[in-house]
């Protein structure tokens, strides 16, 4: 087992806040910043772990502590899983499917570049809707146009944010980037389709031969 | 020992609860017959007290007249009641004095020009400030309107209007009201274009209120890109049809469409007509008003509720019936639902096939044209405190007001308008954290904003010093922190 050292934990964690940091330059000057986030490895697993986790986060606080003028939920339907997964799983399908398609059209990232760099471009989602959780307890129903248009505001930066780091990360030319993107999308309807025939498969496959079983059993018994 | 009396004692209370459960049960006639509810802000049923309780139930055999056959139309004229006996061509007068209803007269001949005439299938009747009667004679295909001993005064039959009657039309009157100017709204059979209007002379002057004319976008689509000869063959897009009509005291029409269909949506089944013909009712409500917002398939009754008659009270509530599951809506004059209750079934309170509904007095007259009777609901105290909580909000007596909702919420802890009509006097009474909370409780966003634009105002306005002098400090903190970093960098420099 590897003892951790005092140094190695302050290692890690000034890793960490240097790496953490870099997401901010990444949102204000992103051509520039998802280049050297993976050619010169300014970026970390860890931080984009942290960013994802925080994008998780200021989804369930956004349901829980925004203003009820806003959102109203009806808690008794309410499923804290199910919020997490309809942004967990079409998260991780996008990383998937970029991967495959991305290596298909001789793109240069790989599947870590490609984590770090989708997580990296959720930044302004958690720098913007967090703040905001808190601001629409103080605005009325009236002044939620304001509210609205920076909620819409943030999810317009990081669309921009994931184009640039497809093109960035994979040194794709823009209008290859936006093909690819429009593939990756495809791609993910794929994905989900196969994921979906393979789990109906595996349930009939299962019942087969539960029911093999049960016939096996009449017989002898 | 102990075993033994243990045993006695479980003995005796066995005994003891099944003489209970073999006890038949008297059941109070207001509080188990009924299920009355309203929704809540996600539209799920609460229940409610009962705001209407069973009355009496009429039937016109009690009378020696016989009983009532395919009845259509109802009208109630202060304390006189007036039943359309539709099949048996005739129209029936009761008075309705001392919580009893006796016999005024029955009508089924008229005189006309001298010659005695029959009235035919006759659908509805209105009755004018001057005791004229307006009757639908559906059978002979013309609106009469009679005096007190029977002479026509005025008949009215298919206009001469070559433009937008058809030479074939039928006219068959359903429906009519007759406003103080004494203009005339018929809803006619196979009539789309809205009611057909008269003047007082029973000339016609056109129609008013159509309703928007309903088709979904597919069908539009595929309408625009084929050939004229598949457009001839499609089904012809065409305004939906009214089915009742009814005046409420300052003189707007409220109509009735039967046919709502909650994927188009928009085709309101209750609509309050100004002089042009537009819908102003106000919906304001968490729901439009349309009757039942969740429904199933249960009892073999399916899809929304179907309005075939709308009665307005002189507070603005007005009363929708529905004729699929047999319930009477109540709503304010806001457009919230206040309450529903009714249903189908043979049971006193419930109906067949209700297809009038009419106020006389405390009460609700519902008639069932299945059933041959009229079922008489009265106001319950519970009805009666909500009444004059919505009426003297009106009269803008708040303060009232909310003592009304207090006693409201006394019977009613689920009932949603209690909270808001409470929080609503709290706010004009300035005592906005108190109004935020109730309005909160019951989620009404726009009431709450409301109030907390003026907390919020006040707020500012008590701590304007605070919010000063942080500034002031923050200001001076960042001043004296650049001055430090200057005078050291000058420091270091020399």
């Amino acid at each position: 087992m590897m003892a951790i050292s005092k140094d190695s934990l302050k290692e890690w964690f000034s890793h960490f806040g240097k790496t953490l940091k870099y997401s901010l330059h990444c949102v204000v000057s992103p051509f520039d910043g998802f280049w050297d986030l993976t050619h010169e490895k300014r970026g970390s697993v860890r931080a984009a772990v942290f960013i994802i986790i925080m994008t998780v986060l200021t989804n369930i606080w956004k349901v829980r502590y925004t203003s009820f003028v806003f959102i109203r939920v009806q808690w008794e339907y309410f499923n804290m899983i199910m919020d997490m997964c309809t942004f967990l799983l079409p998260f991780f399908i996008w990383i998937l499917s970029n991967w495959c398609l991305t290596t298909l059209f001789d793109g240069k990232g790989n599947m870590r570049d490609i984590f770090i760099g989708s997580a990296y471009a959720l930044t302004p989602y958690v720098l913007i809707q967090l703040p905001m959780i808190v601001v629409s307890n103080f605005v009325t129903f009236d002044e939620g146009a304001f509210y609205e248009y920076f909620l819409s505001f943030s999810l317009i930066w990081c669309a921009f944010l994931f184009l640039a780091s497809v093109m960035q990360i994979h040194d794709f030319s823009f209008g290859k980037a936006l093909f690819s993107i429009l593939c990756i999308l495809v791609g993910m309807l794929v994905i989900v389709f196969l994921l979906v025939m393979f789990f109906s498969l595996f349930s009939d496959a299962i019942s087969y031969f539960i029911s093999l079983y049960k016939e096996i059993s009449y017989r002898f018994y | 020992m102990k075993r033994h009396i243990s045993g006695i004692i479980i003995t005796f209370g066995m005994l003891l609860m099944a003489t209970l459960l073999v006890k038949p049960s008297v059941v109070s006639a207001d509080r188990d017959l009924f299920y009355t509810y309203t929704y809540d802000y996600w539209g799920i049923e609460r229940e409610s007290p009962d705001a209407y309780a069973m009355n009496s139930v009429i039937t016109t055999n009690t009378f020696g007249i016989g009983n009532l056959n395919s009845a259509e139309g109802m009208f109630v004229k202060d304390d006189q009641l007036y039943i359309c006996d539709t099949l048996n061509n005739r129209i029936i007068q009761l008075e309705y004095k001392n919580d009893s209803f006796s016999l005024v007269k029955t009508v089924s001949e008229i005189t006309k020009d001298g010659k005695k005439e029959s009235i035919s299938q006759p659908y509805d009747i209105y009755v004018t400030d001057d005791d004229i009667w307006y009757i639908a004679d559906y059978g002979n295909e013309r609106i009469i309107a009679i005096d007190q001993s029977q002479n026509v005064t005025s008949a009215i039959y298919k206009p001469e209007d070559e433009e937008t009657i058809d030479a074939d039309f039928k006219f068959k009157p359903m429906k009519l009201v007759v406003d103080a100017a004494g203009r005339i709204f018929v809803q006619a059979q196979n009539v789309n274009k809205g009611f057909m209007e008269f003047e007082n002379d029973g000339e016609f002057i056109g129609y008013i209120g159509a309703a928007a004319v309903q088709f979904n976008f597919i069908d539009y689509v595929y309408k625009l890109i084929s050939t004229q000869e598949q457009r001839e063959q499609m089904e012809a897009f065409v305004p939906t049809e009214y089915n009742n009509i009814a005046l409420d005291s300052e003189g707007f029409i409220y109509a009735t469409i039967g046919t709502y269909d909650e994927s188009t949506g928009s085709a309101d089944p209750v609509r309050k007509l100004n002089a042009k013909g537009n819908d102003i009712l106000i919906r304001n409500g968490y729901f439009d008003p349309r009757g039942d917002i969740q429904y199933g398939a249960g009892g073999g009754y399916t899809g929304p509720s179907k309005f075939v008659d709308v009665a307005v009270l002189d507070n603005d509530c007005y009363y929708c019936l529905d004729s699929n599951r047999g319930r009477i809506f109540g709503y304010d004059f806001q457009g919230n639902m206040l309450y529903a209750f009714g249903g189908i079934g043979y049971r006193e309170g419930s109906f067949k096939l209700p297809v009038a509904i009419e106020e006389l007095g405390d009460s609700l007259l519902i008639l069932d044209k299945e059933l041959g009777t009229i079922t008489q609901m009265t106001l319950t105290d519970y009805g009666k405190q909500i009444n004059n909580a919505l009426l003297t909000y009106k009269k803008g007596e708040y303060d009232e007001s909310a003592s009304y909702w207090e006693k409201v919420l006394k019977l009613n802890g689920n009932y949603d308008l209690a909270y808001i009509g409470i929080g609503r006097s709290l706010l004009r009474q300035d005592r906005f954290e108190e109004a935020m909370s109730y309005f909160k409780l019951k989620l009404d966003y726009k009431n709450y904003s409301k109030a907390y634009l003026l907390y919020r105002k006040e707020w500012v306005e008590d701590n304007i010093g605070y919010i000063f002098a942080i500034f002031v400090v923050l200001l001076l903190i960042v001043f004296i922190k650049n001055t430090v970093q200057r005078v050291r960098r000058e420091v270091n420099e020399e």
